[in-house]
């Protein structure tokens, strides 16, 4: 049966395995690969040929200790459940990303970030414990950093291919409100975006930038920086879950185009500089989430899918971004959720995470020649800067840009459980 | 906050019925199933969702002479039930039962006779309290035999007549009895199927079952509504054309 990543490429075909309660015993017969939700962007999450455990059904709470705010759960249990339990209980996820569709599991095995990189780290800075079932010899090892500490870091960021996490603890974070304060200001080019960066970084929990891929008439990248923290005035309101806005079907391939994104960011931008202005009050959900809000917005690049590109730069290095852009305006292949983010100093603690101090860039563009061309001239400038690139996001990076961006892959590979493999694995190996 | 009672309750409808009936609502649940080991994991999540108490008890349904003491036992926990809803059944494998009569009373004592004598064990309490809503899982299985599985409809289909002579018994002692026609459910009972937009997820049909029960409906009820119209067409298909549809 099919199950697609959410960039609905490449496509693959493997045999699909629910896990509706814990496992005795994993399969071995075929190559096996957890399966979350499938919000990984490329062929990490994806095993053709191979089986698919599929985890979102292992969804159960086992225990909360109000007193620390640590949350044991099973490994399928999404982001979006836990907050629609503990927002109205004054419990907030310590980490997000840009989705709730995704589960505790998979949020691990991606070692995600969110918008407070800078104040606090990693998905993996919070998570306790988790308890992992390996398949030689047949077991389940508790790892923490006290514990089978190795295979704790290696799982982190570790994309599935460690073993399967069947629960984990992760520690929630206390809030005083459900709503986000937040600024909303515009910048002209790239040195506001530094400035406002840094400035933002002391009193602002939450940061993270708009920018617009097409270089304006002074051949600067304008943009919006949004900053903000949780309020304190005590309501505890959740969203409501709703399905009603989504794209139905796929959209032409063509929808995306220079022009439509050229429109669209011109929109967008005069929109939000219409809104600007300080200490605006958002729910959470409008503020971490606005995507989520039109479900299968994925399918608007059409039936052939599209590349996500996550990279991120060295500060030293940060002249590079600018050459990032040239490139991509030379191609005339604008992306239209082109984010910018300054991530801290915090180390990652896992073997294989993405986040390193420096200024990170997501990109998406369709699949298509073109696009896999200036993706691979991207990989050159990342490389030669010695940064490197998300591979959760990833479909098409080649063996040598992995190698040059993970060289301590080979040091992971002594983690890897031997009947796991992925589509990705499988690509770059 | 509810007390409620629930048979079956490993059941994917059933867990996400408990699920969901605490969105509003600290509730106390009784519950009983097959695995101890499953029973507990549900209890444990019940209790971080915010059950109030969650008691459990493995038991083995087809073990009639047991019944009486069983739902003794959560009355005695509970005190009284005010939700009570049986999820237990198995659809079996029709193609093998058809030449194996173990296998088809396996069927039947699963779907229909265990049903039938834990209600009339709960029957019987109820009565006594004066209220409460009994909601029971039949299937549109029930409303015409098939082929592919006419040993479990014909189960189904006596579940259903049982309830609606059951809901006359209780109406006087002010006690509602669901019956509750499921169409096709993306439960590990139909993991071997292939889905197709007829399918729904259990949380789906959890949220309608809670709000049923939430208004105290009484009667017989599709899940999703859109089964009540297949099944008539299905119904009023004549005999000689309905023989012939190989896919049934």
């Amino acid at each position: 049966m099919t199950k697609s990543s959410w960039g609905h490429y490449p496509k693959t075909t493997q045999n699909l395995q629910f896990l509706h309660w814990p496992p005795k015993q994993l399969p071995t017969h075929q190559t096996i690969l957890p399966y979350g939700l499938g919000r990984s962007y490329g062929d990490s999450c994806l095993n053709d040929q191979g089986t698919l455990l599929i985890t979102e059904k292992l969804n159960r709470f086992i225990d909360f200790d109000p007193s620390s705010g640590v949350l044991h759960s099973e490994a399928g249990v999404t982001l979006e459940d836990i907050l629609l339990q503990f927002v109205p209980r004054g419990w907030f996820l310590p980490v997000t990303p840009g989705t709730k569709f995704v589960t505790l599991g998979g949020a691990i095995a991606n070692d995600v970030h969110g918008k407070n990189h800078h104040a606090v780290g990693n998905w993996g800075h919070h998570i306790v414990e988790f308890t992992l079932m390996r398949t030689s010899p047949q077991e389940i090892l508790t790892c923490n950093p006290h514990q089978n500490a190795e295979l704790f870091y290696a799982t982190l960021g570790g994309l599935g291919l460690t073993g399967l996490i069947l629960s984990a603890k992760v520690k929630l974070k206390k809030i005083q409100s459900s709503q986000i304060k937040q600024d909303m200001i515009t910048f002209n080019n790239l040195h506001e975006f530094y400035r406002l960066s840094e400035e933002s970084c002391e009193g602002f929990e939450f940061n993270v930038a708009w920018v617009d891929c097409f270089k304006n008439s002074k051949q600067e990248n304008r943009g919006i920086f949004f900053r903000g923290n949780f309020d304190d005035n005590q309501i505890f309101e959740t969203h409501k879950p709703s399905r009603l806005l989504q794209v139905p079907f796929f959209l032409p391939n063509q929808t995306l185009n220079a022009f439509t994104v050229k429109a669209f960011n011109e929109l967008y931008f005069q929109m939000h500089r219409f809104k600007a202005g300080t200490n605006l009050t958002t729910s959470y959900n409008s503020f971490f989430y606005p995507l989520d809000a039109i479900h299968h917005w994925n399918k608007i690049y059409g039936i052939q899918g599209f590349y996500q590109y996550q990279c991120v730069i060295p500060l030293d290095n940060k002249a590079a971004l600018q050459d990032l852009f040239q490139e991509i305006s030379n191609f005339q292949q604008g992306s239209f959720l082109a984010v910018l983010k300054v991530f801290g100093r915090i180390k990652s603690l896992g073997m294989m995470s993405f986040p390193v101090e420096g200024v990170t860039l997501a990109l998406d563009f369709p699949v298509n020649p073109k696009s896999t061309e200036l993706l691979n001239r991207l990989d050159e400038i990342v490389m030669k800067a010695k940064g490197r690139v998300y591979i959760a996001k990833d479909a098409r990076m080649s063996q040598k840009a992995f190698l040059a961006y993970y060289p301590q892959f080979q040091n992971f590979l002594k983690y890897k459980d031997p009947a796991f493999s992925s589509s990705f694995l499988r690509r770059i190996s | 906050m509810k007390k409620i009672l629930i048979i079956g309750a490993t059941s994917a409808i059933a867990q996400a019925f408990c699920k969901r009936s605490l969105h509003n609502a600290q509730n106390d649940f009784y519950l009983i199933g097959r695995n101890a080991e499953q029973l507990e994991l549900i209890a444990n999540d019940l209790k971080v969702r915010g059950a109030q108490n969650v008691f459990v008890e493995a038991a083995d349904l087809n073990t009639f002479e047991q019944h009486e003491k069983l739902i003794e036992k959560a009355q005695n926990c509970l005190k009284n039930f005010d939700w009570v809803l049986v999820a237990h059944g198995v659809l079996g494998d029709q193609k093998s039962a058809e030449h194996n009569s173990h296998q088809t009373l396996e069927i039947i004592h699963s779907n229909y006779t265990s049903q039938a004598t834990l209600l009339n064990c709960i029957a019987d309490k109820m009565e006594k309290m004066g209220s409460g809503v009994i909601g029971v899982l039949s299937s549109v299985a029930g409303d015409r035999g098939r082929r592919s599985n006419y040993i479990y409809g014909s189960a189904k289909a006596a579940i259903t007549t049982f309830l609606s002579g059951l809901r006359v018994r209780l109406f006087k002692s002010n006690v509602q009895v669901l019956t509750i026609k499921m169409g096709f459910v993306d439960t590990p009972m139909t993991a071997q199927f292939s889905k197709g937009p007829l399918w729904t997820k259990p949380e789906t049909i959890a949220m309608e079952l809670v709000s049923l029960f939430e208004n105290k409906k009484n009667g017989e009820y599709y899940l999703p509504f859109f089964w009540r119209y297949i099944m008539l067409v299905i119904r009023l298909l004549p005999s000689f054309i309905f023989n012939k549809m190989n896919f049934l």
